[in-house]
């Protein structure tokens, strides 16, 4: 037949089921904080080196007509 | 081959088109209306520009990856309904003169040529493409209708289908020579005053009065946000106040119920185009959804009002009157800690939160005990969402459009000093809908591992060239793949065939949406010479669901 319920039907990642039945150990709430920081920091790095270059005058461009 | 959603069934006619009990399960499908510009020609008309993307994805059709149909749309199915049975083949029902009715396209078309583009071939303002989709000029924008599909899931799986076609036209007209860049974001406003939608489709029984349908879901829908808005910077129609809100579309909505969708708009619209068999069934227009990103927002907002629509076909609803929706839809979107409280009637004061543990309260009730395991799925998301959102929302940030978008900017905020009128931070808002792999702050969040997918990049690639196998969407995108050059009309209840050497043309209705399905009608395709063939076979099958 045609159709089937997918694994774990939502099709979630088995790496994501591995987060939710493995619990994370615990980590000294320092060095915890101080990775999450390093983490924000990679990604607002990583946004810097892709948005737009002049903000102002990009969001300013974004003009749209009409719509439903 | 695809492996959908769908539930695992012997026979099709055991699979109603709608909710049978407490499940997610019912044909449905998304509008995606995505916001275009050509950061090169800041004057360009949006309605040319538009075409380009439908033009462009054509030309990638032409390449190989899929058949080009240059398929007019049929808008005869927006005429006053008669009695038809599910597929009727209707010899000689339709006329060219029928073909050419399409008076917003042909002035779209107008506009486009006026400016002067390639005139060696007509611009293309429609394409029905081989999943069953539409791709179109909707005024100013170009927009991608999905194929109808009967579960929440396969409906994250062809939308994204959208997206992939979205970046492939992108991708098209940056390489061409002549062509300035055009950029697609899948977002609903400009942040100046225009809002575009992005709609949902659920198939209800008729016999379900409107007005129940109604009373329940607008309370529902007033809360959904909290789960699956896309956030946005700025706060009114005008942007004319500074801050943050959940929802993208909260702020264009004035009225409770109504017909338009483009002024004045309504929390629930009224518009009653089936585009099935009237007698039996509504086509339920939700135009009040943000355009999502995230799959599981995306999965969660289908998914939950699948449910919320079986609870209303049970009379197992709840109806927390609010005093005034607007305004509560406004509130709740006003206000990302999740702590303000908007009035019922009866007095009570209840958050977003609030309203939508009532709806999931009531799911969770009646759920069978031997319910589906999408089902299961979506209530078990439901549930620890809603609990993740009241213990902290910013650690919902994998899962929902709007807290990941929200992290980003207070992150912004944090390491910048950044006040809520810098346009570092509009212009993350605009470009975390970018659909560029490269450029899309979503997309490098999915990159990153940062969020949670529920669908494989290679079965969307798929998803955009294979329609879904068990609707008819299925027999719109086989007749396109197989007839391309037969096939001269579509629309979602209907194929129009051109034969040769016949002065006629042949209409094939498919009002029943579970019919047409591969288990139907893929013996036909594969035993069918040519499309005339597939005619004759289509009108003597022995089954009278096949044909008539």
């Amino acid at each position: 037949m045609a159709t089937q319920d997918r694994k774990n039907t939502g099709g979630t990642s088995s790496a994501e089921e591995e987060d939710l039945d493995t619990p994370a150990p615990a980590a000294p709430a320092a060095a915890q904080d101080s990775g999450q920081t390093q983490g924000v920091d990679d990604l607002l790095d990583e946004i810097d080196g892709v948005l737009e270059s002049n903000a102002e005058e990009f969001v300013r461009g974004f003009v749209q007509k009409g719509g439903q | 081959m695809i492996v959908t959603g769908g539930r695992e069934t012997g026979q099709p006619g055991e699979l109603p088109a709608v909710g049978d009990g407490i499940s997610v399960h019912r044909v449905m499908g998304t509008e995606t209306e995505y916001g275009i510009i050509a950061p090169a020609l800041p004057s360009a008309n949006p309605t040319l520009l538009s075409s380009q993307v439908v033009n462009a994805y054509a030309a990638t059709l032409r390449e190989g990856l899929g058949n080009l149909v240059n398929t007019r749309w049929d808008y005869t199915d927006e005429t006053p309904l008669t009695d038809a049975r599910g597929f009727r083949m209707d010899r000689g029902s339709a006329h060219p003169s029928q073909l050419t009715d399409e008076p917003v396209e042909l002035t779209a078309e107008q506009i486009a040529l006026e400016r002067g583009e390639p005139a060696e071939a007509a611009v293309l303002m429609n394409l029905v493409l081989n999943n069953g989709a539409r791709l179109y000029v909707d005024h100013a924008h170009p927009e991608y209708s999905s194929p109808e599909v009967t579960n929440p899931l396969d409906a994250v799986l062809w939308d994204r289908a959208g997206d992939h076609v979205a970046v492939a036209a992108m991708d098209r007209i940056g390489t061409t020579p002549g062509f300035s860049p055009v950029i697609l974001y899948k977002n609903n406003t400009d942040n100046k005053s225009v809002s575009y939608g992005s709609h949902e489709n659920y198939l209800v029984p008729r016999r379900v009065p409107f007005s129940r349908l109604a009373e329940a879901l607008i309370p529902f829908f007033v809360s959904r946000q909290v789960i699956c808005g896309a956030g946005r910077v700025g706060l009114g129609p005008l942007n004319q106040e500074a801050g943050f809100q959940i929802s993208q579309r909260a702020d264009f909505f004035e009225n409770e119920i109504g017909l338009e969708t483009t002024v004045r708009r309504p929390i629930i619209n009224t518009r009653d185009e089936p585009h099935a068999v009237a007698e039996k069934y509504r086509r339920l227009h939700v135009i009040i959804g943000d355009a999502n990103l995230n799959e599981v927002s995306n999965y969660l907002k289908l998914g939950t009002t699948a449910l919320v629509l079986s609870l209303i076909e049970q009379g197992l609803a709840p109806v927390p009157e609010l005093e005034d929706p607007v305004e509560a839809l406004r509130a709740i979107s006003h206000d990302p800690s999740l702590t303000v409280e908007v009035r019922l009637r009866d007095g009570r004061s209840l958050t977003g939160l609030q309203l939508q543990e009532l709806y999931c309260d009531a799911v969770t009730a009646a759920l069978p005990a031997d319910a589906d395991r999408q089902t299961r799925d979506v209530v078990d998301r439901w549930q620890s969402l809603l609990a993740t959102l009241r213990r902290d929302p910013m650690e919902a940030a994998r899962a929902v459009d709007w807290v990941a978008k929200l992290k980003v900017l207070e992150a912004y905020r944090t390491r910048d000093g950044l006040a809520w009128t810098d346009p570092r931070l509009a212009l993350i808002d605009l470009q975390y809908a970018d659909l560029r792999p490269a450029k899309g702050i979503y997309q490098r969040l999915a990159r990153r591992g940062d969020v949670d997918l529920l669908v494989e990049p290679a079965d969307v690639a798929r998803a955009a060239v294979e329609p879904p196998r068990d609707t008819r969407a299925y027999f719109r995108g086989r007749c396109i793949a197989e007839y391309p050059a037969e096939v001269v009309g579509a629309s979602w209840d209907s194929l129009i065939f051109e034969l040769p050497g016949e002065r006629r043309l042949q209409r094939v209705q498919t009002r029943e949406p579970l019919r047409g399905t591969e288990s139907l009608t893929g013996a036909l395709f594969d035993a069918a010479t040519d499309a005339e063939d597939f005619l004759a076979r289509l009108l003597s099958g022995p089954d009278r669901r096949v044909a008539p």
